[in-house]
């Protein structure tokens, strides 16, 4: 009975965050004069904007900042439409994480809400950090089960009316590499001291003349894992945002309402199989970093 | 523009990240994996304590299967020595009543003889007495009494006895 009202909302959902998505790109290809053909408008729309639009409810333009200067960067730290999703998703994962905390607070027995949170983080805990990192990853499972939960949310606001996911930002997803660069570094330098952590990086038993070129390619290896990270969660989202643009964007490359049907059902199977991704997604993002973590924390080569 | 990093909103995301850890940190992973832990543990000690329990209660169920061989066995000891004994009894009592029987007879079998001696001896005194007074009438002649008796006893005497 629940489940069965779960997949009906969530089905009406998708189809209205379609109906947006068809309303989106007629007003996008008209302020083209037209011509949709060009792919910008999509291009625009997947990025991020300083308004939050409602439309035809009307749009919110979100308040300016004057950019600050620092070191030769400017820095706008003005709001952008990610950084409000990305505030209402923190705000989701809080509601979500306190209510299963409180199913707690009575019995050790957890509540449906609770159950459904406990299988998430016991796949986390059991099936994806402790495996990796050892029993050592078990002080750093908040982090994992935080960035697990703030990566799911984001990744889920791609499916919603008016939402826009912010992990389809490369900023964001930039944001949480750059976290979880200094989270492998800094376990790894924890656990081996700051130099033995960075001798331990090259193998034993190296010939001298191999020593620079290794020591090089480790060095940019620590750099590449992150930035794997970063582009994979980033491109993995945008790529399901623009191929479902594409799709309804088609109706008006045409000009006819008869591919419409066909536009809109794929459309559709897009964002359910986005639903996947989300989750997918999430699970990857988390899963990598406990791999480096176990492999900065367990140097053997 | 797509591709365009942000400054700011990598700065906006590292801070809604700390802060949404630190949060979510205190209030909501340490009660939700403590409960998790202090579950797991109890669930183990359950299990424990069931395997214990299981294992006493296999020894006292041992105890009890041999407490009632033992039982039994005793039980039918019991019965084996009430039927010796309840044996014995009927056998003394038998034994008892025979010989008690047999001297009873013999008393009297010793009563009859006795008996038997007496009126012999009676008899031979009263033959002895009968013939006297008969050899008196028949020969009138007085002789001494004594005498005669005397003649008689020792002529009966010389008879075999019964």
């Amino acid at each position: 009975m629940i489940i069965g009202t779960a997949i009906l909302s969530s089905a009406s959902m998708l189809a209205a965050n379609v109906g947006k998505t068809v309303s989106d790109t007629a007003a996008a290809v008209a302020s083209h004069a037209g011509n949709a053909s060009n792919g910008n408008w999509v291009i625009e729309h997947v990025s991020d904007s300083h308004t939050l639009d409602f439309l035809p409810f009307g749009e919110i333009h979100l308040p300016h900042f004057p950019p600050i200067h620092v070191a030769g960067l400017t820095i706008d730290m003005s709001l952008t439409k990610h950084v409000v999703m990305m505030w209402i998703a923190a705000l989701l994962v809080i509601l979500a994480a306190r209510k299963a905390a409180k199913g707690y607070k009575k019995s050790l027995i957890p509540g449906k809400f609770a159950n459904a949170m406990e299988m998430i983080v016991l796949f986390i805990r059991d099936e994806v950090v402790l495996p990796a990192t050892g029993e050592k990853g078990r002080k750093m499972l908040p982090y994992f089960l935080t960035l697990f939960f703030f990566i799911l949310f984001s990744n889920l606001f791609e499916l919603i009316p008016y939402g826009s996911a912010p992990s389809s930002d490369l900023s964001f997803t930039a944001s949480l590499a750059l976290i979880a660069f200094f989270v492998i570094q800094i376990s790894g330098i924890i656990h081996h001291g700051f130099f033995g952590y960075f001798k331990g990086l090259i193998p034993k038993g190296v010939p001298v003349f191999a020593l620079p070129i290794l020591a090089i390619v480790e060095i940019l290896g620590l750099f590449t894992k992150p930035f794997a990270l970063c582009v994979r969660l980033f491109a993995n989202l945008v790529a399901g945002d623009i191929a479902i643009f594409s799709f309804i964007g088609l109706i008006f490359v045409f000009g006819t309402v008869l591919i419409a049907p066909l536009a809109i059902s794929f459309a559709l199977f897009i964002e359910l199989l986005e639903i996947l991704v989300a989750f997918i997604q999430a699970y990857i993002f988390t899963i990598l970093t406990a791999l480096f973590v176990g492999m900065a924390i367990h140097q053997e080569h | 523009m797509l591709l365009q990093l942000n400054p700011g909103v990598i700065i906006w995301t590292a801070v809604t990240f700390g802060l949404l850890l630190l949060i979510l940190k205190f209030t909501a992973w340490k009660p939700i994996l403590n409960a998790l832990n202090t579950r797991e543990e109890s669930i183990r000690q359950s299990i424990e304590r069931a395997e214990e329990a299981k294992k006493e209660a296999q020894v006292v169920l041992e105890e009890n299967r041999k407490n009632l061989a033992n039982a039994e066995e005793r039980a039918q000891k019991l019965i084996k020595e009430a039927r010796e004994l309840a044996e014995r009894l009927r056998s003394d009592a038998m034994s008892k009543a025979h010989v008690e029987a047999n001297s009873i007879i013999d008393k009297a079998r010793e009563e009859i003889e006795r008996d038997k001696q007496q009126a012999i001896s009676q008899l031979h005194g009263l033959v002895a007495e009968l013939a006297v007074q008969a050899a008196e009438k028949i020969l009138s002649e007085t002789i001494d009494v004594a005498r005669q008796k005397k003649l008689v006893e020792n002529f009966l005497n010389s008879l075999p006895k019964n």
